[in-house]
């Protein structure tokens, strides 16, 4: 819609593309906010970690206990006295090992569940806010993002968020734990030994969070590889006929192919990426193992340590080998959180442009007045190109206002003007003597209803659909709207009648049909002034005619604008604008501009009855 | 509406909505019908088909096979190494040392053979998998491509999209997981002969716990799924209502539905929040309980194998590795539980993927079908058509024709009597039921598809542009055109001066679908890439939708150029159009009524002469019931 105005100049610029950029400072203070939202949840919070806690500390007791075990073995086994009493102590070991086994695992399902369960709150918590957020934010916002990009933002970008406790935070603490008490443990046992068990764990924790980074930043690419390719699919498969219509499949695959190759050999690359550290950790892993193996084999043959606290040095090894793998994880999860969170934060922090003044009133309409004074307008980033110029009209109740003009003249910035989707640069558009900017948006936008030229239609039943600004409206009046933008004997027509879901899983409409649903919608609004956008150009002029007719009476409480290309659908109008580069250049009724024999008159012309002559080329390019 | 109304409707409205309910009608997302995400764990049809896409790279299932099995060899070996150290080699006091290093030697030897088995096994499946992905997916593609357009018409871009991107990644997933399944597999029986193998009496009890563990699965199993399948769900329900709200944001604060949208999504935010905590609970159940599992066969283990060995029954060592294996064997089990799931995952997938390549081609090339040349005369004729796209209701009746080389005819008559699809059987997207559809000569059904699209050019309604700069939407597929030819052919069309106002001008980035261009100007693009293509033969079919008055002077002008030493065959929408004309075709419900040039079809005095005294600027302006009286008179006549 507004790209007759800005599009073709203008690029689409991302405000939120900064972000990629953002420094260390502005990481931590991205981490931070997630953490006081995290807080804000205390008792989850308090049971995940406390949880934690105890559970690597009973982890780490396992170990431990296994090599008591083995020490009372052999000790019975050497038999005598001392026998008898460790077969007692074996008991209670077994005892004890199953006892810390349950309660580990208790507490590290308490660990997980709460954990998550912070996660999934503030998830809603997010999910809410940014919903609110995009509802809110204004049409120039809207114009600059792409919608794809604020998609990720609240999908993925938010589950960046969400799983940070979880996959940072959490997983520190156990980590910190286990690494750091165990190597506690084992390095004070045995100095040698204790330090040949943990050789592994700098060698591990280096590789996989080098890997697991590289991985995110070759999955980004792998991203906006896949999203090449299946834009290449999409726009096949949505212009199969053109793509038929010039023979063109050979073509088709040639530029399919070379997506796909382009795709498959980064995945293949991240393959090797993977692989090739997986299986390095493991061997260092199982090296370290085998050093300890065969050092503290010699320890036990010189009679240093026992078998025993072998078995615990072992044994500790394979409790740490899964975490320690599990630092490039934890890595990962802040370095995502940090970016998820400030892209998904640059977009809570984002100003609205157009909201409520702080002093806004309602609207109080009486007489039903529209005016517009003076009004000039710019569109955000493209200053330099005003699309409308001290632009005046006036327009009271009962009376409609017809706008013409070519293309980028201004003619649906207008539109977009009254009901405040952008705000005036110049001048000021009033509602019975009220500044629109100090009206509340809600009573302005319920006063103020617009029939969109291509306008979005939900994916729900076509009552639905109808009754949107008002869900509360009674089945009756949804008909009568229906009947009057002669929608009515459609519907009936469809097997489900008004409950036929439309758009993208229901039947498709045709695009008369389509503006004729939004006509529909719009008439259940009751607005005092009533636009309408090139919102007939799809329907035939003759089911326009009677449209026209039906909306004669509802017509008369309110102010109506159409904007159109054929003349027909304004011609009748009390008042027609001929607008041009922004400027209205004439005005007046139908007959007063063709007896005038200006430009509206050289348009009606050309439209009514076309001349004989096809305009030749030369004159064409001359003018 | 009437006066009357609005008081009483302004109290309907007041009415309910105190009652502080949701609204009746309003909802938020979309009403999704969720595709069936299971199937059979098991169809040997679709494992078949899907075979087919593996079997080129059979050499490596093989090798990766293979490797899966000498890693799985090695991990059961590793605690048998260190019970031989434990018991051989490390008695206190000791003097002989061979046994220790042998140990270790060993210990070296099979980590070695850990690692490369591990990197091979991985990096074969990793790759392959990626490759029959793409394959896959090319297939299906390709597929699309000489499908009949009937299938094309009739199903939906989006539904396509999921199964080359969702169903395709399921069976890649299928593929990694199924040869892990079977390292899985290897390790719970390697695992299980070992220990019993080691000590039969120890093994036993120490594996009574598996069957708890299977029983308490078997029982978790579909109530977890059917939670995890619950979150997934309302996951995509919010998903698809934000998705909406970006989309749709517009027309929700035009209509100011934010404050009834909030609370609406509040709804389903909720009922995800509240699936995911269900889901945590029984993703986190078991934990406990493997624990516990764990924790009594290791106090089993203690208990008897440490009693065992009191009696000299046991080996110290086989103790530890039984401890060593103990902490192992619950893996195996999860991931394969797992792996049910994702077998189940791709047979509907696999399913829904060979749907798709099981399209029936309707149009195909003879294996001795004509190259049509350049040189051909250009002439059109269709001999006695009859065609249909179901067979009970043609949509053309003994239709015939000729068009002469460098001839323009229009096509005229009411919606539904055939002109698109005289128009489609042109270009061959259909066959003929009965009769033969002649481009220069030749019956189309004789031609190479190839060599007929690069002889007919067509130029649709609905003007469709690719992403990527206006040069390459108008050189499309022609790759001989050099860069003044295309901007020869924009200037001949018109197109070259708004072209000229981008930013970028021919360089400049069209956005998705040319969005950024309003429709008469994609109408010129659409246009000039007909005139690069520079065929014999040009079907045009005419915009109906209203474009501004100016850009449509251009079109007409533009036509003119277009149709200059081409054959033209032009579904004709507008008077200006049908008068430039050398003969008009009149067609009424699958039949030609009239034909003749615009002069002689007025004297005639038929259905057209009536149709263009009604005196609207186009055809399809005519209000129906006028149409409909037009026409019963004109049948008269």
């Amino acid at each position: 819609m507004t790209s007759e105005a800005i599009g073709s100049a203008t690029k689409p610029r991302n405000s939120l593309a900064h972000v990629k950029a953002a420094g260390w400072g502005k990481g931590l203070n991205t981490l931070a906010r997630i953490t006081r939202m995290n807080l804000r949840h205390p008792w989850q919070v308090a049971f995940a970690i406390g949880s934690t806690i105890i559970a690597a500390t009973l982890q780490l007791l396992i170990p431990q206990l296994l090599g008591r075990a083995v020490d009372q073995t052999q000790a019975a086994f050497a038999g005598g006295e001392a026998g008898a009493i460790a077969e007692q102590a074996l008991w209670i070991s077994a005892l004890l090992l199953l006892l810390v086994s349950t309660l580990r695992g208790l507490f590290t399902m308490s660990q997980n569940y709460f954990a998550e369960a912070v996660g999934h709150h503030i998830g809603y918590e997010l999910r809410l806010a940014c919903y609110e957020k995009i509802q809110r934010l204004s049409f120039s916002f809207h114009d600059q993002v792409h919608s794809g990009d604020l998609i990720t933002i609240g999908m993925l970008d938010l589950e960046g968020v969400r799983m940070f406790f979880s996959t940072g935070v959490v997983r520190m603490v156990l980590l910190t734990m286990l690494i750091g008490i165990g190597a506690y443990l084992l390095i004070s046992t045995d100095l040698v030994l204790g330090l040949l068990a943990l050789s592994f764990v700098p060698f591990v924790a280096w590789r996989s969070s080098v890997t697991q980074l590289k991985l995110r930043a070759t999955w980004l690419d792998l991203q906006e590889r896949l999203s090449v390719l299946s834009r290449v699919m999409e726009e096949n498969l949505g212009g199969i006929r053109v793509v038929r219509a010039f023979a063109s499949q050979a073509y088709e695959m040639l530029k399919f192919d070379r997506a796909s190759k382009n795709a498959l050999g980064l995945a293949h690359e991240r393959v090797d990426i993977r692989v090739r550290n997986t299986s390095a950790m493991t061997f260092s892993f199982f090296f370290a193992m085998g050093l300890v193996l065969l050092f503290g084999g010699n320890k036990v043959i010189a009679g240093e340590i026992s078998v025993g606290r072998l078995t615990t040095f072992l044994t500790f090894m394979t409790i740490l080998q899964m975490p320690v793998r599990q630092i490039g994880l934890m890595v990962n999860s802040f370095a995502r959180a940090s970016t998820c969170g400030s892209r998904l934060f640059g977009l809570l922090d984002m100003d609205i442009e157009i909201k409520d003044a702080p002093d806004a009133k309602p609207l109080e309409i009486s007489e039903g007045t529209l005016r517009f004074e003076n009004v000039s307008f710019a569109y955000p980033g493209a200053e330099g190109r005003p699309i409308l110029r001290n632009v005046s009209f006036e327009a009271r109740r009962g009376e409609t206002v017809g706008i013409v003009g070519p293309p980028g003249s201004g003619k649906s910035t207008i539109a977009h003007l009254i009901p405040r989707f952008y705000d005036v640069a110049g001048g000021a558009i009033t509602l019975d003597g009220q500044d629109i900017r100090k009206a509340t948006l809600a009573s302005l936008r319920r006063e103020v209803a617009v029939v969109q030229q291509d306008a979005f239609l939900f994916t729900t039943t076509i009552e639905n659909n109808i009754a949107y600004g008002d869900p509360w409206a009674k089945e009756s009046r949804i008909e009568r709207a229906s009947e009057s933008a002669q929608l009515h004997n459609y519907v009936l027509g469809l097997p489900t009648g008004y409950q036929t879901v439309v758009g993208e899983r229901g039947v498709s409409l045709s695009g008369g049909q389509r503006q004729r649903l939004t006509i529909a919608r719009t008439m259940m609004l009751k607005p005092s002034v009533i636009v309408f956008d090139d919102s007939t150009a799809a329907i035939d002029a003759a089911t326009e005619q009677r449209i026209r007719v039906a909306m004669r009476r509802f017509a008369k409480d309110r102010v109506t604008i159409v904007i159109a290309h054929r003349l027909s659908s304004l011609m009748h109008a009390d008042q027609i604008l001929f607008l041009e580069n922004g400027e209205i250049v004439e005005r007046g009724r139908h007959e007063e501009l063709l007896a005038k024999g200006g430009r509206y008159k050289a348009l009606y012309e050309l439209q009514v009855r076309p001349g004989d002559q096809i305009p030749s080329d030369e004159d064409g390019s001359a003018g | 509406m009437a006066q009357g109304h609005a008081g009483e409707m302004e109290a309907e409205r007041n009415d309910v909505r105190d009652d502080g309910g949701r609204p009746p009608r309003a909802v938020v997302g979309s009403h999704r019908i969720e595709e069936e995400m299971f199937g059979k764990a098991f169809d040997s049809n679709i494992v078949k088909r899907i075979w087919a896409f593996v079997k080129p790279y059979r050499a490596k299932v093989i090798v990766s096979v293979a490797a899966v099995l000498v890693f799985t060899g090695t991990q059961l070996v590793i605690p048998l190494i260190i019970r031989y150290a434990i018991d051989h080699g490390m008695t206190p006091g000791m003097v002989d040392r061979t046994a220790l290093l042998l140990a270790a030697g060993a210990f070296l030897l099979a980590i070695l053979i850990n690692y490369a088995a591990s990197y091979t096994q991985e990096i074969v499946v990793g790759k392959m998998a990626e490759n029959v992905l793409f394959d896959i997916r090319r297939a299906m593609f390709g597929h699309l491509q000489k499908v009949s357009l009937s299938f094309m018409d009739k199903t939906e871009v989006g539904r396509l999209m999921s199964r080359l991107q969702g169903d395709v990644n399921s069976m890649q997933e299928f593929l990694e997981t199924s040869v892990l399944s079977v390292g899985d597999i290897a390790l719970l029986f390697g695992i299980v002969f070992v220990m019993l193998w080691l000590d039969f009496r120890l093994g036993l009890l120490t594996l009574a716990v598996l069957p708890i563990l299977f029983i308490v699965r078997l029982f978790w199993l579909p109530r977890a799924r059917d939670a995890f399948m619950a979150a997934h769900e309302t996951n995509s329900v919010a998903n698809g209502a934000l998705a909406e709200a970006i989309h749709g944001v517009r027309a929700v604060q035009s209509m100011d539905r934010q404050q009834v949208n909030f609370v609406l999504y509040d709804d389903k935010a909720h009922a995800n929040l509240k699936t995911h905590l269900t889901a945590a609970k029984y993703a986190q159940v078991m934990v406990p309980i493997v624990d516990t599992l764990t924790g009594i066969a290791m106090a089993v283990v203690i208990v008897v194998g440490g009693s065992m060995v009191m009696n000299g029954g046991l080996d110290i060592g086989v103790m530890v590795a039984f401890l060593f294996y103990i902490q192992r064997f619950f893996d195996p089990i999860r991931s394969l539980t797992l792996q049910y799931s994702v077998m189940q995952r791709a047979m509907a997938s696999g399913k829904r993927l060979t749907d798709v390549l099981d399209v029936r081609i309707d149009v195909e090339d003879k294996p001795d079908a004509k190259v049509l040349s350049p040189d051909m005369d250009g002439s059109v004729e269709f001999k006695n058509v009859t065609f249909g796209y179901s067979p009970k209701h043609p949509v053309l009746k003994d239709v015939s024709f000729k068009v002469n080389p460098g001839e323009t005819v229009a096509l005229v008559g009411p919606t539904g009597s055939g002109k698109s699809s005289a128009m489609a059987l042109v270009h061959r997207f259909y066959d003929v039921q009965q009769g033969q559809v002649l481009v220069g000569g030749y019956d189309v059904r004789d031609l190479t598809q190839e060599s007929l699209g690069r002889q007919v050019a067509m130029v649709l309604q609905e003007p469709f542009l690719f992403t990527g700069t206006v040069f390459e939407n108008i050189h499309y597929h022609k790759t001989e055109a050099t860069r003044e030819q295309v901007i020869e052919a924009a200037k001949a069309v018109g197109a070259h001066d708004f072209i000229m106002s981008l930013a970028g001008g021919y360089d400049a980035d069209l956005g998705e679908r040319g969005g950024n261009l309003s429709l008469g100007q994609r109408q010129l693009i659409s246009f000039a890439r007909a005139l690069v293509a520079d065929a014999k033969i040009l079907v045009l079919d005419e915009a109906t939708a209203n474009i501004d008055s100016y850009t449509e002077m251009l079109i007409q002008r533009a036509l003119v150029k277009l149709l200059e030493g081409r054959t033209g065959l032009v579904i004709a929408h507008r008077l200006a159009t049908i008068r430039g004309a050398d003969r008009i075709i009149v067609l009424q419900n699958g039949r030609i009524i009239e034909t003749g040039n615009h002069a002689q079809l007025m004297a005639k005095g038929g259905l057209y002469s009536k149709l263009y005294n009604l005196n609207y600027a186009s055809f399809d302006d005519i209000p129906e019931e006028v149409l409909e009286a037009s026409v019963q008179n004109g049948s008269r006549t």
